[in-house]
């Protein structure tokens, strides 16, 4: 159990969060060299609603395939937040959209607060990749995976012609916790 | 050689690998969440390998075509969730008296009815047993992880096409949505079993020929002329009102799985060898189960599991045997306590036998288990 490594990512349903959450298990789990298992909640809605993806991430095998005592969540929403941070453990990470999230929840965790969605929509063009842009942060901010491994998985989850775009926002992203240790 | 390096599936394309794999060549049924991904994956494969893929009106529709895909010949699969399973039973005890091979693929959401789409559950237990009217006989696998869906979905068509029977592969929406890394089995690294074939000249064949258990299965269309239907009927396929003949053939596609079932049941065990406390469980409530018994066992509590991958039959004689053992057997499932019942019955008194449920549309945690065990150490 001391191995398992617990992810939540969060948000409103269509913003990407069970695809960043499958970019991260396949990281490490096809990229990487460890054992992964990524799974979802979500309501009837296809747009909307709060919706969460969990992935657990361990060097041996994974029973419990829900997130039970979270090291990171990423929250893209007020609602997503409040609704889902209770489970984040003392000393664990929130993240959060900062353009989003103002009440900002109080624990044992570490709380880093980042413009997401204005860098997806205002710096890179597309507010689309504010999923990518959140891993790249938490890549940078987790170590669990190597930014190489997340790279990879990302780019053999993005059509073609977005290649670039992508790239760009998963290294924005990581750049954003350069500093920040 | 894409296909052979490792792989994040969902469970649901799992079963579709697991489909295909074992050489499933028609699929027919009607999208429902949370199966609906079985049904995209088999749109999109099966024609490339020449197979047949319909969408039909309803999930009635969808598994009278697949029996009839499967006497032309074809190994066929239906998938559904839900109410769609109570659609499919009328259907499920034609296809056990007209002993036609097939697979039905049950991802459990939470019931009744419409109930709760989204959510996992394990309720379905006894709707697959007892959810078509009629002593008949019932095989049914319960895949726990997305690699296991995939070979429980080979052996759910190995089971079908030697017994040739309907074959139930019943998981819950966590194990059906979850993603995990697995890599596709090569051709010959599991077995497949095909249906036996009719040899004797057209005319001598009987598609319920009384000389066997169970008979061999000749393709329509391929000169075998016969008649099926859903009437008590005679070695010939035609109705019967023979008391005689009814007896013997009510009683005889019950004992052709209920004679064999030794080699129909697979369980699990872990850590079971010393415990005082055994759980019994299936789907993703046996990765909570696990997880629990890891936990314990860390601080020397003596609990073991025992996880069953053939629910039906019921493993009448590994749950016998562990209650003459164990102070307590705990049976977490997420319904009101249906498979606890079996437990019960299996266990004759020998030991405490304690239903866990639940039915929030939230998964059974390691915690919640751990608790419930800790009161019998």
């Amino acid at each position: 159990m001391s191995d398992r490594y617990e992810i939540r990512l969060s948000g409103s349903g269509g913003q990407g969060m069970i695809l960043a959450g499958i970019i991260m298990a396949e990281a490490a789990a096809i990229y990487g060299d460890k054992n992964a298992v990524q799974s979802q909640s979500y309501g009837p809605e296809s747009r909307g609603g709060a919706s969460k993806a969990e992935v657990i991430i361990s060097e041996g095998p994974i029973d419990y395939p829900k997130a039970t005592a979270i090291d990171c969540m990423l929250a893209m929403t007020q609602e997503a937040c409040t609704k889902y941070h209770h489970d984040i453990k003392d000393g664990g990470i929130l993240i959060v959209d900062s353009d989003s999230v103002k009440d900002v929840p109080q624990g044992g965790f570490r709380v880093h607060g980042f413009p997401i969605t204005s860098i997806a929509r205002d710096e890179l063009g597309k507010v689309i990749v504010a999923n990518i842009v959140s891993l790249g942060a938490m890549t940078g901010l987790t170590k669990v995976v190597s930014y190489e491994s997340v790279e990879q998985a990302v780019l053999a989850r993005v059509p073609a012609a977005f290649v670039d775009l992508n790239k760009k926002a998963l290294q924005r992203g990581y750049e954003l916790t350069r500093d920040l240790k | 050689m894409a296909q052979k390096k490792k792989r994040l599936l969902q469970g649901n394309e799992a079963c579709v690998e697991g489909a295909l794999y074992a050489g499933c060549r028609f699929y027919s049924g009607y999208p429902i969440t949370p199966s609906t991904e079985v049904a995209e994956g088999m749109s999109v494969r099966l024609p490339k390998v020449g197979g047949k893929f319909i969408q039909m009106e309803d999930e009635i529709g969808g598994i009278a075509a697949a029996i009839g895909g499967s006497l032309a010949g074809l190994k066929s699969m239906t998938a559904t969730s839900g109410p769609g399973f109570s659609l499919k039973q009328e259907c499920i005890g034609y296809a056990c008296i007209a002993e036609v091979p097939l697979v039905i693929v049950d991802v459990m959401r939470g019931g009744p009815a419409t109930g709760y789409p989204t959510g996992p559950s394990q309720s379905d237990i006894m709707a697959a047993k007892w959810g078509t009217h009629g002593d008949h006989p019932v095989i049914a696998v319960t895949p726990s992880s997305v690699p296991e869906i995939l070979t429980e979905t080979v052996r759910a068509f190995n089971l079908a096409e030697k017994y040739r029977t309907p074959v139930m592969v019943l998981y819950d929406e966590i194990v059906g949505h979850m993603r995990e890394p697995l890599t596709i089995p090569e051709p010959g690294e599991l077995e497949v079993v095909d249906r036996e074939k009719a040899t004797c000249k057209p005319e001598e064949y009987f598609p319920y020929d009384d000389r066997h258990l169970v008979a061999p299965l000749a393709p329509f269309g391929s000169g075998y002329r016969f008649h099926v239907t859903g009437l008590n009927h005679k070695q010939d396929g035609f109705p019967t009102n023979d008391p005689k003949v009814i007896d013997r053939n009510n009683r005889r596609i019950i004992e052709k799985v209920e004679t064999d079932k030794e080699r129909i049941w697979k369980n699990e065990e872990t850590a079971l060898d010393d415990a005082e406390v055994a759980i019994f469980t299936i789907g993703s409530t046996a990765r909570s189960a696990r997880f629990a018994v890891n936990e314990l066992r860390k601080s020397g509590l003596k609990v073991g599991l025992l996880r069953p991958l053939t629910i039906w039959p019921f493993p009448d004689a590994a749950v016998a045997e562990l209650s003459k053992r164990v102070n307590a057997i705990v049976v977490p499932e997420l319904n009101l306590g249906q498979m606890v019942h079996e437990v019960e019955r299996c266990a004759r008194g020998n030991c405490e036998v304690e239903a866990l449920t639940r039915v929030d549309g939230e998964p059974i945690t390691p915690a919640q288990i751990m608790h419930a065990v800790r009161k019998y150490l």
